[in-house]
């Protein structure tokens, strides 16, 4: 049996296995067992891929797996992965594992609850694993309506606004996402009745560029929409606000990478003339994703908007790094990815933690944590740390990198755009230090503060998870940048091979 | 001779040595008994100096110049590839010496120091850590390796300032620290980005190589050392990223010894003096640096003729002698700025660690005009102080007058003006680091509540080898003037290639001397007749002032022209941005594509109320209308 189609069936494995159970207790441990699983078959598949390619094995996806599920319109179930989805799909797993433990403690309809998490999980392992752009995008679906149900119930604050604005924003993307892969479907072959989906047949063919240049807006923004590109953004820190704690782990920490991995690897890699003609629009919008969503995170006084502004800044930074075009850079945007969804997740299920104690999101109102739950405090720290890109965690590995990689464009534009991009680290560790400081040192603001419990076993298990991972790639990168190194050469040769030939 | 390359491959212990024992007290941090951490750190510390000791015999009898110790592949990204490597050399290990054989001592001082914190294990992990990160900075093999270890130090001083974070003014100064800090990081990495462009490597030794080969004055590499610049400007803290470091007082007074005067912020000086090759072909570079050092020395120690806190005396003191060191630097006497490097590091670290030790004494109080009279009761403070203070003014046979001297003789060199300036400086240094002697030390005793005790010998013995060291540590580099031969400067010349410049007679050099000298004796003079003499104290805070004395008093306005320029016009940005942007434009626009949407379904909604006459018409006049249609058209 085909290791990835494990990766569906034990997801729907676990919903039917929650839906056996009676209360909290049983469905929390069953998703634990279900995602546990799940954690430990993404590494034996990483390890595995790696294993292959050390053997000597070059074709550009592994362990494919091809069935024709809808012949008339030729939709395939195809899977396969390259060292970035492998990549991505760890990433996937140890968000998730992190992100059952962080409900532990889900008193109100815990089946439901979990039910619609490991939908939303499966959704975007699916994603990963698609090599057929009609699967694809029903995974993608897949991902996204259990949103509304998750932020519309289990919310707090304005969520039925929040979710309403949400779902509708991703939903106005997905419709756009919708034209541009119809689009592409239908340029994917000059002969009609050899129509595809599927990804590396239609980078083989070429589609002619003036559909190109129709459908490449389409498709980044349709996508760029779910990596919260400004201005389509705003969905974002509403949605984080309100959505519970696992919720924005995985939203914040996998589902927005659905929009920097999907940006990439179809928009680009499949209208790579487009990419380069309109490269330059998308770089300005991204450049002041980077720097809007920080500047906007320094006057937020809420713990989750604090968050919700940085991953915008964040993710700017990975679609920024995708549209340098370079293997360098796109290496890059890879490493970001996983980096911000590591230590965005880290951070949400901090910011649930904090707030399931204090009863507060608010730093004006805290102060002083350090000293009553150390534990978490020091957690937060880190993440803090990883976000502001100090070295030995892993965002300075992937901003090295994007800098590193957008500096090889010459030309001026590129050049201060980069540097524009490159002044968020100041802003950054501006907003990031505000919030250690107002949070965890001074005084403490409040005595019933004083009683504060530090870190239960099962938000051990959720942080340290987080921690090692942020860890790991921040000091030996090696492994990391490697294995997505040597699977982003042939799509970097067809990018530049394109450059060479037209355009400039 | 003897074969370098077996032995080297220990070097990865010096390192290793305080990370283990970072990770130790970090981790065990609840289960350390009394007095354990420090000195489980302390013995970290010792054991990374005794193998830089070993290292650098070996390196000594090898006869080879340098060694490189790749450990694994770092990174590699498309042609970006950086191993993790150390590399060993001269300079490295003058700096590897300096930071363990200082950091050793500090840490057992802080085991007295320390004593009575509740968080004393948190402490002793944070100087771990900070020492690791301090090696890798001074150990790595390329720029990479150096910033990582160069933003690891600037964090753990973010940690240690804030140490006693229960002070909101501390934090800020943390934060102040760390922001500063960090702009100067963005010009570094922008700068070790052009760098890796332009050179396809950040390895040094490939640098320098391919480097070697360029014209001097190339606009490529000016830019380069401009940029790397920036960022030793605010890790060194010149002009005009300097206001954080007399902030940065406010950390336990050993960390102040150690971070903020012998270690952390020399790496600026290091990493200039690293890329010599660089900065010899960069004349543009050089000539801000002189102006940036000199400007920074000479405005700084006027600040600090108007401080009354002990440490912040003592700070701006170090600011002037970064400046100093900058000049050096600019002037290509790279060498000469890493003997000041070295001279300071013994002294300043002896400073640090007396004003502590009196500071401890007093019961915490850090004001000089409240001191006074502490010579007789505390004796091993008083001569120690003393020799530190002679050290620090530049009177021979003490080690400062070595370093500095080479410092304004190469000055004389380029032009006599330099030379004046710099020496106008140097008066002022002797002048306030007197007053703060005499205040502390003589007279009578101001502060009644306290009762000065010496300290116990944990804390003095460290003052004591400080002081054997700020007395002797000249003779590493005695002048062909006085029958020596510069053996710091050859030893070093393995490593930086320090440029030429003119040998001046050394008829004039003696006459240097003598002026230079007596004048400094005026000077000391002159502070004894107004300090211990006619025993003036400095006027309280709110005194009526002259307008120069308010604006040194103020540091010439330089926090308020920073807040005026970056951090309001920063705040209002954000406030414009989120406030005006976000809400009015960007949300509301959401907001209204929904609202225009369920105002469209409400119009359509009209037309399906239930009135089954309308109904009726509507399939009659569609009907018509169809008709019309095939008719027609």
């Amino acid at each position: 049996m085909n290791i990835l189609n494990l990766f569906v069936i034990i997801p729907m494995l676990t919903v039917g296995g929650i839906l056996l159970t009676k209360d909290l207790k049983q469905s929390r441990l069953v998703s634990a067992i279900g995602m546990g699983f799940q954690l430990i078959l993404s590494f034996v598949l990483v390890y595995l891929y790696l294993k292959e390619r050390q053997a000597g094995n070059t074709a550009a996806m592994l362990f494919t797996y091809d069935a024709l599920w809808f012949p008339s319109l030729n939709i395939h179930y195809a899977l396969g992965v390259d060292g970035i989805s492998a990549a991505m799909i760890a990433l996937t797993g140890i968000v998730v594992f992190a992100g059952i433990f962080a409900s532990w403690k889900m008193e109100l309809l815990p089946r439901e609850f979990f039910i619609s998490l490991i939908i939303l999980a499966s959704g975007v392992f699916g994603f990963f694993i698609s090599l057929d752009l009609f699967t694809m995008f029903l995974f993608y679906e897949l991902a996204v309506i259990p949103m509304y149900l998750l932020i519309g119930i289990w919310g707090s604050g304005p969520k039925e606004y929040s979710a309403m604005k949400l779902t509708l924003m991703l939903m106005a993307g997905s419709a756009m996402l919708l034209v541009g892969l119809l689009g592409i479907y239908f340029f994917s072959s000059p002969d009609p009745h050899a129509l595809t989906f599927n990804l590396i047949e239609i980078s083989k063919a070429h589609i002619p560029i003036g559909m190109q240049r129709f459908l490449f807006p389409f498709t980044f923004i349709g996508f760029g929409i779910l990596g919260a590109l400004f201005p389509f953004h705003t969905w974002s820190p509403d949605g984080h606000a309100s959505a519970p704690t696992a919720v924005s782990m995985l939203h914040a920490g996998v589902l927005m990478k659905l929009g920097g991995y999907g940006a990439f690897r179809v928009a680009i890699f499949l209208m790579p003339e487009a990419a380069h003609e309109q490269a330059w629009i998308f770089l300005i919008l991204t450049a002041i994703s980077v720097v809007y969503g920080a500047f906007s995170a320094i006057v937020q006084t809420d713990l989750k908007y604090i968050n919700a502004y940085s991953s915008v800044s964040h993710c700017g930074l990975v679609l920024f790094a995708v549209l340098m075009m370079n293997q360098t850079a796109m290496n890059g945007a890879i490493v970001q990815m996983i980096s911000h969804g590591l230590m965005t997740a880290l951070f949400f299920a901090l910011i649930g933690m904090i707030y399931g104690r204090t009863h507060t999101r608010l730093i004006n109102e805290m102060g002083g944590l350090m000293k009553v739950i150390p534990f978490l405090g020091v957690v937060y720290v880190i993440a803090g740390l990883a976000s502001l890109g100090l070295p030995g965690f892993s965002g300075f590995v992937a901003e090295m990198i994007i800098f590193v990689g957008s500096f090889q464009h010459t030309d001026l534009f590129h050049r201060v755009i980069t540097i524009v991009a490159a002044s968020s680290i100041v802003i950054t560790a501006v907003y990031i230090l505000r919030v250690v400081g107002t949070l965890l040192l001074g005084p403490i603001k409040n005595d019933h503060f004083l009683h504060l419990e530090d870190a239960k076993w099962y938000e051990r298990i959720s942080t340290i998870t987080l921690v090692i991972a942020i860890t790991a790639i921040g000091t030996a990168p090696y492994w990391l940048t490697d294995m997505i190194n040597y699977s982003l050469v042939p799509i970097v040769q067809k990018l530049s091979s394109i450059q060479l030939t037209s355009l400039y | 001779m003897v074969a370098l390359i077996p032995y080297i491959t220990i070097a990865w212990l010096v390192p290793a040595f305080p990370l283990v024992g970072f990770l130790i007290t970090s981790l065990a941090k609840n289960k350390l008994k009394h007095n354990q951490a420090g000195i489980i750190a302390s013995t970290m510390v010792a054991l990374s100096f005794i193998t830089s000791v070993f290292l650098f015999f070996i390196l000594n009898s090898s006869g080879q110049d340098s060694a490189t110790l790749t450990l694994f592949n770092w990174v590699s990204a498309g042609d970006l590839k950086i191993p993790f490597a150390f590399l060993i050399d001269h300079l490295s290990l003058v700096m590897m010496l300096i930071i363990t054989g200082i950091g050793a001592l500090i840490h057992i001082y802080s085991i007295g120091y320390m004593h009575d914190d509740e968080r004393v294990n948190s402490f002793f992990a944070q100087m771990n850590l900070f020492t690791f990160s301090m090696l890798l900075l001074v150990m790595g093999a390329n720029y990479l390796i150096l910033f990582i270890g160069w933003e690891g130090v600037g964090f753990c001083s973010y940690l240690l300032i804030g140490f006693w974070f229960k002070n909101p003014a501390f934090n800020y100064a943390a934060r102040k620290a760390f922001v500063m800090n960090r702009i100067g990081d963005l010009g570094f990495i922008l700068g070790i980005i052009m760098l890796f462009f332009t050179f396809k490597s950040v390895s040094f030794n490939e640098v320098f190589t391919q480097a070697a080969t360029l014209q001097s004055g190339a606009p490529i590499l000016t830019l380069i050392t401009l940029l790397l610049l920036v960022g030793a400007v605010g890790k060194s803290a010149q002009i005009p990223l300097f206001t954080w470091l007399p902030d940065a007082m406010a950390g336990p007074t050993p960390v102040s010894a150690l971070i903020h005067a012998a270690t952390m912020v020399t790496a600026g000086i290091y990493m200039i003096a690293r890329s010599s090759i660089l900065y010899n072909l960069a004349p543009i570079t050089s000539n801000v640096m002189i102006v940036l050092g000199l400007t920074t020395a000479i405005i700084t120690a006027i600040v600090g003729l108007r401080q009354n806190d002990i440490k912040k005396v003592l700070a701006y003191s170090t600011v002037s002698q970064l400046g100093y060191m900058f000049l050096a630097l600019g002037l290509g006497a790279y060498s000469a700025a890493i003997f000041h490097v070295t001279t300071h590091a013994f002294f300043k670290a002896l400073l640090f660690l007396g004003a502590g030790s009196i500071i401890h004494a007093m019961g915490g109080e850090q004001d000089i005009r409240k001191m006074g009279g502490l010579r007789s009761k505390m004796p091993i403070t008083f001569l120690t102080f003393l020799i530190a203070t002679l050290a620090i003014s530049g009177i021979p046979p003490f080690s400062g007058f070595f370093s500095k001297d080479l410092i304004l003789t190469k000055a004389f060199e380029t032009s006599p003006w330099l030379y004046a300036f710099a020496l106008g400086g140097a008066l002022i240094t002797c002048f306030y680091m007197f007053r703060l002697f005499y205040l502390v030390f003589f007279g009578d005793q101001r502060l009644s509540s306290a009762h000065p005790h010496e300290s116990p010998r944990v804390m003095t013995v460290p003052l004591l080898v400080l002081s054997v060291l700020s007395l002797f540590g000249g003779f590493l580099n005695i002048p062909a003037l006085f029958g020596g031969n510069s053996g710091f400067e050859n030893f070093l010349h393995k490593a930086v290639t320090s440029k030429e410049s003119g040998e001046i007679h050394s008829a004039t050099e003696i006459g240097l001397i003598i002026v230079s000298l007596s004048l400094l004796g005026i000077i000391i003079l002159l502070a004894y007749r107004t300090y211990v003499k006619k025993s003036t104290v400095p006027a309280a805070d709110g005194a009526p002032s002259s307008l120069i004395a308010r604006i040194v008093a103020k540091k010439f306005y330089l926090d308020e022209i920073f807040a005026a320029l970056i951090e309001k016009p920063f705040g209002r940005l954000s406030d414009f941005l989120f406030k005006s942007v976000e809400v009015k434009v960007l949300d509301s626009a959401v907001d209204g594509v929904g609202t225009l949407t369920s105002r469209l379904g409400s119009l359509v909604r009209r037309l399906q109320q239930g009135n089954i006459s309308f109904y009726l018409f509507a399939m009659v006049a569609g009907i018509l209308l169809f008709i019309i249609f095939i008719l027609f058209v």
